[in-house]
């Protein structure tokens, strides 16, 4: 057990689905005077088309607008009234609103929370100001060369299936793109049947339930969109992209195609990643923040320690379909990219041949297991997770996270080396500073 | 029933070793983990005026051996249990923390202690880590964001105040840091009567007091260091910087004014003042009129963090280039308009609700939980802190914060930087 023994034990999850197909996770924590709602909706940029990419993130900044009876400037400062913080975010599988608030806003944020979903007003002048807005963050974005390299090697590395393009879309596809685009998505997807209502805090089960469906019942089902993603083509060569711009530091990335959450390789592969650059846990609202503890792991030594790179950090995270595993490393001054790479791909080729040795493996899974109570910190975090993996990979998942990540065998992680780093599934990417 | 964070708020209960460490404990009962944070008065205002970055080095190198052990060893125990050390430099402060699972609190609370009390700074790790600091300085002057923020302080401040350069120094003071400049500094800076440690989480108060007590308590050693700051002269004039960064898609604005100390009285207004115009919602009147009126900018806000000198505060936005002298007007008219007129009944009402009542979520994880006890410690606000600060918010008047904003916000006494490309309209 990781518990002392003396810490409380938070409440099982209450589950229930309302008549209309709204699904709801709640669970009452008692430890502070908050609550935290999260309203979670099963479509992100994987679900968008060419032309019409970036939709559903517009589609989430709208959705700060004004609704029916939420009037554009009663918005501001609705959840501030109860000192409470609101946010959203959306990514491949995924989009999300948030409140953490004090207890006595819960029936507030759950009206906010339907209106969301039913009643936005997408005024089309609210509509184009926002589209500079979104342009003025893709900008700001393209400001750091690692994440524009990071957009070119995820575009590269996926040929059909679209979590190819950056969840903020293609530039121009913002500015082409219509009010009407962005009202019919958000009507085809903002479904209670397409949506995950979750609470935690300081909050009573039964009263929550009451409260929801007196927000929410009234809202008419409609049919969940169907989910139609084409599959992935088999990689069967090394693919590369050479960025060359103005800057003052090189980058490298490395991408394969991951594992989905379901597939029995994710937690071998997450296991491996936790062993070659450090555990990071799950929690992508939070745990992808900072550097994790990988002054031991195989990466780090080989390459930070030797002096090659400043940095190397690894990301595999839980995806309905297969995503990417991507390393990424900023090299030192006067270490060409070149020899960066040759000496990552050693590091990696040794792990393939000879796999990891048994204390490699356990201190991992000792890393990962740390990790998993560090990113549950707080009833947002704890709401943030549960709805994350209900959302993006289904019921029950969450749960099992730990026992999975316990149940890694050494053997199995020097399988998933062997058959997932290889060269000829490999993308490759360089961004070459150069001085004009 | 243990003492977890209440509606009451906190209970920390704060000790002072013989030696003058002090020791400060929060249970909390949500997880089984600790957050530890030990703050050390050695912020770069130590740091020899030839050696700027020096203090932040300090903290880089710190956790990379001790008399005891070496970096190697440190590192297996802190990978094994899972555990980052954070070292962060401000001016004043070096904070070094870390959570845990409190299956290990005894042991990372020893080996924390070992790292303040006895570092080695090996040779082979100051050049490991001075060659990482190089590169990571060299990454912030191809950052727009950095470079204007920079720039601006060193406009606020005077380029050779402490106050005015950057924490992590230049590329050429960080070459020149030699082993020797590390131990010197430590020497000089680290002592118990400088350090406080604040523990926060699964733990209980009376066996983590005496865990604090037995890995500080026979530390002997006195701070020699002068950190007198010397006098800021505030320019009552408008000076602006732009800084050429042909390529980049997105120019920064950094935009701001020398205010006044943590300690002063008038904080509270100031902070109140501060909401108002660049915080409340998305980004107070700021963001409302960048933001949302004018479409130009993903992020328009305004930023006033504690200092013990008077600190700035500092408007920041991200822009398309041609819209650069678009954002500056809007600053400047908002900071004129509530600079002039103060702000409205309405927004004091909600600013006032809004402050009062995050002070829960301030205290919602371990790790803030720690910072907002170091930071009451610092400033000597007392272990209630949490519990006065309903009553000191509410007691801001409208008159208050408009003779704040009246003192301070004036355009044509503005610091302005700007990095990006030089538009082309």
């Amino acid at each position: 057990m990781l518990s002392s023994g003396a810490v409380t034990t938070h409440a099982a999850t209450r589950t229930a689905r309302l008549d209309n197909g709204l699904n709801l996770l709640i669970q009452e924590v008692h430890t502070a005077p908050l609550v935290s709602v999260w309203c979670w909706y099963r479509v992100g940029s994987g679900d968008e088309h060419p032309g019409r990419t970036g939709v559903s993130h517009w589609v989430e900044h709208m959705n700060f607008k004004g609704t029916r009876n939420i009037p554009r400037d009663d918005m501001k400062g609705i959840v501030e009234r109860f000192g409470g913080s609101w946010n959203g975010y959306t990514w491949i599988d995924q989009t999300t609103y948030l409140e953490t608030a004090g207890t006595d806003a819960l029936d507030t944020l759950l009206f906010i929370e339907a209106e969301r979903m039913a009643s936005g007003l997408y005024e089309p002048a609210e509509c184009e100001s926002e589209r500079t807005v979104i342009i003025s963050e893709l900008q700001g974005g393209e400001n750091d060369p690692d994440q524009l390299l990071d957009t070119e090697v995820t575009a590269t590395a996926f040929r059909q299936h679209p979590y190819r393009h950056p969840t903020i879309g293609w530039l121009d596809d913002l500015r082409t793109m219509t009010r009407d685009d962005l009202y019919g998505y958000y009507r085809s997807h903002y479904v209670p049947d397409n949506a995950t209502l979750v609470v935690v805090g300081n909050v009573d089960a039964d009263d929550v339930l009451r409260r929801a469906e007196r927000h929410f019942g009234r809202i008419p089902s409609g049919p969940a969109p169907e989910r139609r993603r084409p599959a992935e083509p088999a990689q069967i060569g090394e693919r590369r992209v050479n960025l060359e711009r103005e800057g003052t530091t090189a980058y490298l990335k490395f991408a394969w195609h991951a594992p989905a959450a379901r597939d029995p390789d994710f937690f071998p592969m997450l296991v491996l990643d936790a062993a070659l650059t450090g555990a990071k846990g799950t929690n992508l609202w939070s745990s992808f923040r900072g550097t994790p503890p990988q002054r031991r792991s195989r990466l780090y030594v080989a390459l930070v320690e030797r002096g090659l790179a400043s940095m190397v950090s690894g990301a595999l995270i839980a995806t309905a379909d297969p995503f990417l595993y991507s390393l990424s490393l900023t090299a030192m001054r006067d270490v060409s990219l070149a020899t960066l790479e040759g000496a990552a791909l050693e590091a990696i080729d040794a792990v393939r041949r000879d796999g990891l040795t048994p204390d490699e493996v356990s201190r991992a899974k000792r890393q990962l297991k740390a990790r998993l109570v560090f990113e549950v910190d707080s009833v947002t975090s704890l709401a943030h997770q549960l709805g994350y993996f209900e959302t993006t990979v289904g019921s029950g998942f969450f749960e099992t996270l730990r026992p999975c990540v316990e149940a890694v065998t050494p053997e199995q992680v020097a399988d998933v080396a062997r058959r997932r780093l290889g060269r000829d599934t490999q993308t490759v990417g360089w961004f070459q500073p150069v001085t004009r | 029933m243990r003492a977890g964070v209440s509606t009451a708020g906190l209970t920390p209960v704060r000790q002072t070793l013989d030696n003058g460490v002090v020791a400060i404990v929060q249970e909390t009962a949500f997880s089984p983990a600790v957050t530890i944070s030990v703050a050390v008065r050695a912020g770069s205002v130590y740091e020899p005026p030839s050696h700027p970055g020096l203090a932040a080095f300090l903290g880089r190198v710190i956790d990379r051996g001790t008399s005891r052990r070496s970096a190697e060893t440190i590192a297996e125990a802190l990978d094994d249990r899972g555990v980052v050390l954070r070292a962060s430099t401000n001016r004043h402060v070096q904070t070094i923390s870390c959570t845990c699972l409190a299956e290990d609190f005894g042991e990372m609370l020893a080996l924390i202690a070992e790292i303040v009390r006895e570092p080695a700074f090996p040779q082979d790790e100051v050049d490991k880590r001075r060659a990482e600091t190089i590169t990571s300085i060299r990454q912030d002057l191809d950052n727009p964001g950095v470079r204007a923020a920079e720039a601006l302080q060193a406009l606020l401040y005077g380029a050779d105040h402490p106050y005015g350069q950057p924490a992590k120094g230049s590329v050429e003071s960080v070459e020149r840091f030699t082993r020797g400049d590390l131990l010197a500094l430590h020497g000089k800076t680290f002592a118990p009567s400088c350090v406080s440690v604040v523990v926060v989480g699964d733990v209980r108060t009376t066996g983590a007091l005496d865990d604090v007590a037995s890995a500080f308590g026979a530390w002997n050693a006195t701070a020699t260091a002068d950190a007198t700051v010397p006098p800021i002269s505030v320019e009552q004039r408008r000076r602006e910087i732009r800084i050429e960064m042909p390529e980049k898609p997105q120019s920064d604005v950094a935009y701001g004014f020398v205010t006044i100390s943590r300690l002063d009285p008038a904080y509270y207004a100031y902070w109140v003042m501060n909401n108002i115009l660049g915080q409340f919602g998305l980004g107070g009147r700021l963001a409302e009129n960048i933001r949302e009126r004018q479409g130009m900018a993903y992020y328009a806000f305004s930023g006033f963090d504690p200092s013990l000198g008077p600190g700035p505060l500092v408007i920041r936005a991200g822009v398309d280039p041609r819209n650069v002298d678009r954002a500056i007007a809007a600053i400047d008219a908002e900071v004129a308009a509530l600079g002039s007129a103060g702000p409205t009944e309405r927004e004091m009402a909600e600013t006032r609700q809004y402050l009062i009542g995050s002070i829960p979520r301030l205290l919602e994880t371990n790790p803030g939980i720690a910072a907002f006890l170091q930071l009451s410690e610092f400033f000597g606000l007392g272990l209630d802190y949490d519990r006065r600060l309903p009553a000191l918010i509410d007691s801001v008047s409208i008159e208050q914060v408009r003779a704040a904003a009246a003192a301070v916000l004036h355009p044509e006494r503005a610091a302005l930087a700007v990095a990006g490309p030089v538009a082309h309209a």
